[in-house]
């Protein structure tokens, strides 16, 4: 194999496979990149045997080949190299070298037999469709905040993506949830996705997929099967297992009843909530909302460290109201917020409290309190 | 202050008919000695050994049902006394404290030796209960002293006799050397203090690490503990061992229960809450198997504790009947002043913390089989 490729070109699709690699391995052909040369281009192939990526990026390539290298070791290379320099990649195919050059440097790494590299099954898809990279960005941007960190109910571990019937009619989906807090997220349903089973898309998963969907007109060709989601940039494919398990009945956890309605400036808001949380104790992190006609007064008692308030103008009309949330949770939820006025509606201190934005269904948060 | 036979002291106390008799404390065909007297000591009968073996040594033994009001009572009146001394006590346990009583000299007009000569007076007149002084420069030495001569010891070991009482004592004395340590010491050739003393910092860090500096600092008299009136908890738990084997899931599932509760009790009564829990089972042939998870956020709830427990249980290969079960709490802090209201996929989680709390002040007024889970009977 011996070709040659643009830095800037060969970083990028180096760095998207060494961040798919685990750290800690035990398997040292999982530390490698498979690096496939043919014809126009090149491909970089990383997984962990749960998510695959594989990066295409356009080379000269001389002589067709494939061995495969330590990926953090040839993305730290890269990186140290000039931007501009014209990087060349020759394996001999006997010594069990990869020698990289660049103008005067000069690198020799060890290969492992790329016949050892794990390639993912692929796998039927009963699903197929197309979607704006800007659309599945807030789909997941908006709901990832919630995905759960217990190893017990592995099942929260992702972002449950699916069809879903709403007022408008069906939808596609994204609800993550840990159970102090839920996030549920919909988009026009993409033709193609009707069918799509629903799957638990898992943490890691969807923090390489939002390096795809960094140009919001480009579109993402997504394949969904009960157990795989693929999704494919023209330069970039990423297929990732899916998580087993039943993703729980979240409509009965999104209240229905809740009728006080607070109206505010959500940026006013998480900055406020911010302010008065400086005090709050290390553990609880407790900020209670103590609202009234048309007022809210934000406030922290944490009898080790001290007290803070700090008063707001909102539209509230309703009785008055005592409610204390974890102040890491109102801000997360706050800074979803980006167009219009953050609209809570509470029912009593002990009972779940919904957020979303303005009169918009589309993007619903919701959230439990906590005894202050 | 060390007390003598404890329990056993506070039973032949109570019971005059067991004065001369050779009396184990301790519970059940399963136990172990928990306590034994004076008496059956001169048998060879000692603490944590099982029942039957102390049976073998001793048969004539009286064994007797711990009853841990009485012991918890005597050893109140203790306390009492020693607060009278100073207020800078550590319990270790409910029979045995250490007591700082530096710069007391001029407040009671007599040195501490005297005072705790007057301690072990009164606990002898007004409590019929005997214990043992081992006084000292620090908490290290005190203990050592206090088991030098019991029962009824009182020893004292100034800084200048350090050095050389310690000399030619063997390095087990130390509290936190067991067998495992014992044995790497003994690879090393470090037998008495005085082998610990050729040795360097670094080299005794180097080949058992942080123990290695303690042992640096023992060998020389050093040990910078404070009597601390609260040592921090660092975990909660209780186990039982049945009086049979058991494979059976419902009465395991009462056991997991009862330990729950006991544990939450006890957190609750110190205002503690813990992320942690802890699943502990032996199986029949002694082998331990332990599972733990954390919670998103720490608890103090015996429903809580109990279905985290529960779930762990049900995550366990069982292919064996149990001798034991435990059920713990750790990383613990001290209880929030706000708590979540719940989970938001388990609605009822909410009301049941309620109906608990409900139940736990009903309990605290009526006792605590007032109001009882069904599970409990199991």
């Amino acid at each position: 194999m011996k070709l040659s490729i643009e830095r800037g070109t060969l970083l990028k699709a180096v760095s998207q496979a060494q961040s798919v690699v685990e750290r800690r391995n035990t398997i040292p052909i999982l530390a490698n990149v498979l690096i496939e040369a043919e014809g126009e281009g090149v491909s970089f192939r990383a997984t962990d045997l749960d998510i695959e990526v594989v990066d295409k990026a356009p080379a000269m390539v001389e002589r067709a080949g494939a061995t495969t290298v330590s990926a953090v070791t040839l993305h730290e290379i890269v990186r140290k190299l000039p931007d501009g320099a014209l990087v060349s990649l020759t394996d001999d195919g006997t010594k069990g070298r990869l020698t990289v050059e660049a103008g005067r440097s000069n690198f020799s790494l060890a290969t492992l037999p790329k016949e050892d590299f794990p390639v993912m099954a692929s796998s039927e898809y009963t699903a197929n469709f197309s979607a704006k990279a800007s659309v599945l960005r807030r789909l997941f941007d908006k709901s990832k905040f919630a995905i759960s960190t217990e190893e017990t109910r592995y099942y929260l571990n992702g972002v449950y993506m699916h069809v879903a019937e709403a007022e408008g009619g069906r939808m596609l989906r994204c609800v993550a949830t840990d159970g102090h807090r839920l996030a549920r997220i919909d988009a026009d349903l993409p033709s193609g996705a009707e069918e799509m089973p629903g799957v638990i898309v898992p943490r890691k998963t969807v923090g390489e997929l939002r390096k795809l969907l960094e140009d919001d007109d480009a579109d993402i060709a997504v394949s969904v099967s009960e157990t795989k989601v693929r999704f494919t940039t023209d330069k970039v494919a990423l297929t990732s297992k899916v998580i087993e398990g039943t993703f729980p009945d979240y409509m009965r956890v999104i209240p229905t009843g809740n009728t006080k309605k607070l109206e505010v400036d959500a940026s006013e808001f998480a900055q406020a909530v911010d302010r008065v949380a400086t005090v709050s104790s290390e553990r609880s992190r407790a900020v209670k909302l103590q609202l009234d006609e048309d007022r809210l007064v934000l406030s922290v008692n944490a009898p080790d460290s001290g007290a803070a308030e700090e008063e707001l103008g909102v539209a509230y009309g309703d009785d008055r109201l005592e409610i204390g949330f974890n102040a890491k949770y109102l801000l997360e939820i706050a800074s979803q917020v980006d167009r219009e006025n953050a609209v809570f509606l509470f029912n009593s201190a002990g009972d779940p409290t919904l957020m979303r934005e303005g009169n918009d269904t589309s993007a619903v948060y919701v959230v439990m309190p906590m005894r202050v | 202050m060390d007390c003598d036979a404890f329990y056993a002291s506070v039973e032949k106390r109570d019971n005059p008919d067991l004065a001369d008799k050779p009396v184990i404390i301790g519970g059940g065909r399963r136990g172990v000695v928990s306590t034994a007297c004076y008496v059956a000591r001169i048998r060879g009968v000692k603490s944590a050994m099982p029942m039957f073996q102390a049976l073998k040594l001793c048969p004539e033994a009286v064994i007797v049902k711990p009853r841990f009001p009485a012991y918890e009572e005597a050893s109140r009146a203790i306390r009492q006394m020693m607060e009278e001394m100073t207020p800078s006590i550590e319990p270790l346990s409910l029979d045995e404290a250490f007591m700082d009583l530096t710069g007391t000299a001029r407040l009671h007009g007599a040195p501490p030796a005297v005072m705790l000569g007057r301690l072990i007076l009164r606990m002898k007149n007004e409590l019929r209960l005997t214990g043992s002084i081992g006084l000292s420069h620090n908490k290290f030495l005190a203990k050592v002293a206090s088991d030098l001569d019991k029962p009824r010891g009182f020893s004292v070991i100034g800084k200048a006799q350090t050095a050389e009482f310690l000399h030619d004592k063997p390095v087990r004395l130390i509290w936190g050397v067991g067998q495992a340590t014992q044995s790497a010491l003994d690879k090393a050739g470090i037998r008495t203090f005085s082998d610990l003393l050729r040795w360097d910092q670094q080299d005794l860090h180097a080949r058992f690490g942080s123990m290695g500096d303690r042992l640096y600092r023992l060998a020389r008299g050093q040990d910078s503990r404070r009597v601390a009136r609260d040592p921090r908890m660092k975990s909660i738990s209780n186990e039982t061992t049945f009086a049979s084997d058991t494979s059976d899931p419902d009465i395991l599932d009462g056991h997991i229960w009862r330990m729950s509760e006991k544990v939450s009790d006890r957190a609750k009564a110190k205002g503690l809450m813990g992320r942690v829990v802890t699943l502990k089972l032996k199986r029949a042939n002694h082998t331990l198997i332990t599972r733990r998870v954390s919670l998103h956020d720490p608890t103090q709830i015996a429903d809580r504790i109990y279905r985290t427990a529960r779930d762990l249980f049900d995550q366990v290969n069982h292919d064996s009947a149990y001798r034991l079960l435990g059920v713990g709490l750790s990383d613990i802090s001290k209880a929030a002043d706000a708590t979540s209201y719940g989970d938001l996929l388990d609605p009822d989680a909410g009301k049941r913390a309620q109906a608990e709390r409900a139940t736990d002040v009903i309990r605290q007024k009526f006792g605590a089989d007032a109001i009882l889970k069904g599970r409990a009977l199991r």
